[in-house]
């Protein structure tokens, strides 16, 4: 294979990086339940390992190239051509770094508010870590299916059993939301199999053309599933629940990794595989992106509960995303990438420090709240640098992404361009009119003599501030990974020629 | 004239099941302790198990067909009746009717079951199906001091019989016109003279259809199941749901796709709102179930309908799809009852499924091994539920039927809300008293068997593929 690199490492390293949290969630299994200690340090011992297991694909990843990396490949299911068959892109190898990351900071977060079923918790982690990673590096789309799906059973039971008082709704509104989407595109899997020839590799499905009719169809079936897992507006109402349900760790793996796997979709598969019916939906596309920018960031407006906001806040911000996914140029899609991963550290971190306050006043009620900044300087200072990487600060990684996706906006559609920045005005408004809520204005009694961080905490939280500043000031050492991914995705997407005509004549068709 | 004697060695397996049941049934005479003639029906099972590798062939004029298609489903049979056996030694106990008939019972019905499989003759065929059902009718009924397990019983026999006079009917007409019995003559003579488009033939094949459906539970012939499957004991249950269930397919993918194969358009249309029927009505219902039992009767109904879909592609890629799936099913359904089996215990029938709450607290393996089985009866990867949803959904696409597919993976996720609230219950409600579990080392090990099953066909599925693949050549 031509469009593949051999992993050249000493050992799989996908494949580890995959399977050790697994490997420690057996450890957590085979340990005693009243040694709660222990299952913590497997927990963290794990993520640790598979963190700096990881590290060579930052440090070893050849920027030059677009193709596929650390690739292993083993025949799985001959009867249906199916592969295991792994490797990563510029596009996804900062999503299995930002998830290996996340792991540890959700095990160091959960240390001492997690107080039942420690064993089953720490061992859903790691198993929705797991399955995360997979998604990021399946190069055969059953094998993608098989871990996006898997996903699910942990993050259902994350939510459910350890989540807050309204969690049964929230964890039930969560897996049969992105059940349905994922289904459609189950036949949307089987449907291109069938025509490629029965191959599920995606790289071989990337080579071939397919019947703009076809095409269409298929992208409203991915749409189904990406879309809901972005969220975009309008499927997007499982999201505030299920984040603010859900326990601290759960809120951050869905909002730091879970939710990108929808706009991975788009990337990996929806534009390069159906390339026709993605430049004609653009126009669909960025008004759903538009809309969600500004829906989400008015909802924020008038939310009273801490989570809540933030969780409307992905929508909005996520909306950016897909507006730069569908901008379809460099600017926008390079802007897009980048503005998942800032939104997994940024939103990741604020979820992280609303579960720090939270273990101390059990309320996520912002009136509850007020003066924080007396009580707990270093916990303000912190969410201070988020707040602002929120907004899209110069000097935060907040402002490279959103600067950058604007400016492919503003190239594919001036109007969108211009609503979109719109979202970035009201998202100041609501995150400092929080933080003024939160830190300034009259201390709350029920906050008085809160003890600050502790070394736990800041720990957790450092890795994400550091971030926040490192691709605020140089995001060249992140962009560097997507340039030659992005460009051969985009000679792909506006390849294909056909004519304008023949679009609407197809979309007419659909329509009928 | 010399009396020949046919060569009975392709129907090896019957005939040392029907010894091992009649020594099994006189056995029950000089033992008292029911479980010795428990494990004495298994190894006989075993023993015919390995006899199915023997050889294939015909016997009495094509009216028997031994073949990989029938060995495919025989092997689900075996799997049915031992797994089905190791869950009922304690509960039969239980319930206070360790009657050595029963073993005798339930082989007997898989003898049925096993000639249905092999019958190349409609006349074998209600042959085997009786004897099946009869069977059953007892065994669904074996609880005599309960009063429902009687009406399950009842209700069961005048339904059933009543489906075995549509079988009759229908094959009385197939007979008046085409004058042949055996399912190859009836094609041929239906190819001969043309008769596609005859009204009678496709009467024949409505009732024959009609039939059939009663046996898999398809709606709307599925009255009678959520009754029965409540009322049953609940090792009966668990027994029914799948092997009568497979012998149903097993007949209706023969008779359909050999008898009736140049009428394919005609059954498959009739077929195709049986399915979406049996989907919704199976899915829908059961959302508003609170009997464990009640509700996987519909679930059942419901995975008739999934499987429906691989007999609608009417080729053999469908066929290998369903058997594919009532494999897995036979796994994951007999796993799902071995929980179930375990929650009744002296004086409390555990049938609810409020008494699942908290499950996970009390009783921590029990919970992970059902939640095992709903995921995987939901088809979520990587359980084997899904591999058989796989399999049967690319087949039906595959011949041409992707809308009909949509509508199934629409009900599949609807599916997902009654399988996810019994993982529900039990993971994320606190225990309200404590659920006593009856334990015991035969049903321990028929959860064993069933949970390595599931995540194994769910991870490495190629075993079963390549067996159902090479089981349908040349069918």
């Amino acid at each position: 294979m031509e469009q593949v690199i051999m992993n050249q490492l000493g050992y799989p390293i996908l494949s580890t990086v995959i399977f050790l949290p697994v490997f420690g969630a057996l450890l957590i299994l085979l340990n005693r339940r009243s040694w709660e200690l222990l299952t913590k340090w497997i927990a963290l011992g794990t993520g640790i390992a598979t963190f700096l297991l990881s590290a060579p694909l930052f440090t070893n990843f050849d920027m030059s190239t677009h193709k596929m990396q650390f690739a292993e490949r083993h025949i799985w299911i001959p009867d249906w051509n199916i592969n295991y068959f792994l490797g990563v892109d510029g596009i996804s190898v900062l999503f299995v770094l930002l998830s290996t990351l996340t792991a540890i900071v959700c095990v160091l977060i959960s240390w001492d508010s997690i107080k039942t079923k420690v064993k089953e918790f720490y061992i859903a982690i790691l198993l929705t870590t797991s399955f995360m990673i997979g998604v990021f590096c399946s190069l055969d789309f059953f094998l993608f299916y098989l871990f996006w799906e898997a996903m699910l059973i942990p993050m259902f039971l994350i939510i459910g059993v350890w989540g807050g008082p309204n969690r049964i709704y929230a964890a039930i509104k969560f897996f049969l939301y992105t059940l349905v989407g994922s289904v459609l595109m189950l036949v949307g899997i089987i449907v291109l199999y069938l025509y490629s020839g029965k191959t599920f590799n995606i790289l071989e499905m990337m080579t071939m053309t397919y019947p703009l009719t076809m095409q269409m169809w298929l992208f409203w079936a991915f749409f189904a599933a990406f879309a809901v897992k972005v969220p975009m507006w309008p499927v997007h109402t499982w999201l505030p629940d299920a984040h603010t349900e859900a326990p601290t760790a759960g809120s951050v793996i869905l909002a730091a990794v879970l939710i990108k796997m929808g706009a991975y979709g788009f990337l990996r598969f929806s534009l390069p595989l159906l390339p026709e019916a993605s430049r004609a939906m653009t126009p669909v596309m960025l008004t759903l992106s538009v809309i969600g920018i500004i829906y989400g960031a008015v909802i924020c407006l008038a939310q009273t509960d801490l989570k809540r906001l933030i969780a409307y806040s992905s929508v909005s911000h996520m909306g950016f995303v897909t507006l730069g996914i569908f901008a379809l140029n460099i600017q926008g899609l390079e802007g897009g990438v980048l503005q998942m991963l800032n939104h997994g550290v940024v939103t990741g971190a604020l979820f992280l420090s609303v579960g720090i306050v939270y273990d101390r006043t059990h309320t996520r009620k912002i009136a509850d709240y007020g003066g924080l900044a007396s009580v707990m300087p270093i916990y303000s200072s912190f969410f201070m640098v988020f707040t602002l990487a929120a907004i899209g600060l110069p000097a935060t990684n907040g402002f490279i992404g959103e600067f950058l996706i604007l400016l492919g906006g503003f190239t594919a559609s001036k109007l969108a361009g211009v609503l979109a920045s719109t979202g970035i005005i009201i998202g100041a408004g609501y995150m400092l009119w929080l933080y003024q809520r939160i830190f300034f204005m009259e201390t709350n009694k029920k906050v008085v003599g809160l003890p600050d961080m502790n070394v736990r905490e800041t720990i957790s939280l450092i890795p994400m501030l550091l971030l926040v500043f490192w691709i605020g000031v140089y995001p060249n050492s992140f962009l560097g990974f997507l340039h030659a991914s992005v460009q051969h995705l985009l000679e792909r997407v506006n390849t294909g020629g056909i004519q304008e005509a023949n679009i609407a004549k197809a979309i007419v068709e659909v329509v009928r | 004239m010399t009396l020949q004697i046919p060569d009975l060695s392709p129907m090896m397996p019957e005939l040392l099941m029907t010894a091992l049941a009649l020594i099994v049934l006189l056995l029950d005479l000089l033992i008292r302790k029911k479980e010795v003639i428990a494990l004495i029906s298994m190894a006989g099972v075993a023993l015919v198990a390995f006899y199915l590798f023997g050889p294939k062939g015909t016997a009495f004029g094509n009216m028997f067909i031994s073949d990989g298609y029938s060995t495919f489903f025989k092997l689900i049979f075996v799997v049915n009746v031992i797994l089905s056996v190791l869950i009922s030694i304690k509960y039969i106990a239980v319930e206070g009717v360790n009657y050595g008939e029963y073993y005798a019972l339930i082989l007997f019905s898989t003898i049925g079951m096993m000639i249905m499989a092999s019958a190349g003759d409609l006349i074998v065929l209600y042959l085997g199906l009786e004897l099946m059902a009869l069977s059953t009718y007892v065994l669904a009924g074996f609880i005599r001091h309960d009063i429902k397990s009687n009406e399950a019983a009842l209700k069961y026999f005048l339904l059933g019989a009543f489906s075995s006079a549509f079988l009759l009917y229908g094959i009385s007409l197939v007979y008046g016109l085409t004058g042949a019995t055996d399912l190859r003559g009836i094609a041929a003579f239906i190819n001969e003279r043309g008769l596609n488009e005859n009204f009678s033939l496709l009467l024949s094949v409505i009732f024959l259809t009609v039939a059939f459906g009663f046996k898999i539970a398809a709606a709307p012939f599925h009255m009678w199941a959520p009754d029965v499957y409540e009322g049953a004991p609940t090792s009966i249950t668990a027994f029914m749901s799948v092997g009568p269930k497979a012998a149903g397919f097993a007949v209706l993918g023969r008779v359909f796709m050999i008898a009736f194969a140049s009428v394919k358009v005609d059954w498959a249309h009739i077929l195709i709102p049986l399915s979406i029927l049996t989907m919704a009505v199976g899915n829908i219902v059961a959302l508003s179930q609170t009997n464990i039992k009640r509700m996987l009767a519909y679930s059942s109904i419901a995975h008739a309908g999934y499987a429906l879909l691989g007999i609608i592609t009417a080729n053999n890629e469908g066929l290998a799809s369903v058997m594919n799936y009532l494999m897995i099913y036979a796994f994951m359904n007999i796993g799902a009852f071995a929980v179930i089996v375990m929650l009744r215990s002296e004086g409390f029938k555990g049938e609810s499924i409020y008494d699942y709450e908290g499950l996970s607290k009390t009783h921590p393996l029990a919970a992970v091994l059902m939640l095992i089985f709903m995921f995987s009866l939901t088809g979520i990867p990587p359980t084997a539920g899904f591999i058989g949803k796989l399999y049967v959904f690319m087949s039906a696409i595959n011949a041409g039927y992707t809308w009909l597919v949509v509508v199934a993976v629409i009900f599949s996720a609807i599916s997902a809300y009654f399988y996810l609230r019994v993982v529900m219950y039990m993971y994320m409600r606190e225990p309200k008293e404590t659920v006593k579990l009856t334990t015991s080392f035969s049903n321990g090990i028929a959860l064993g068997i069933t949970a390595v099953a599931v995540l194994f066909i769910g991870i490495m599925p190629s075993y079963l593929l390549d067996l159902a693949k090479a089981a349908i050549k040349g069918f």
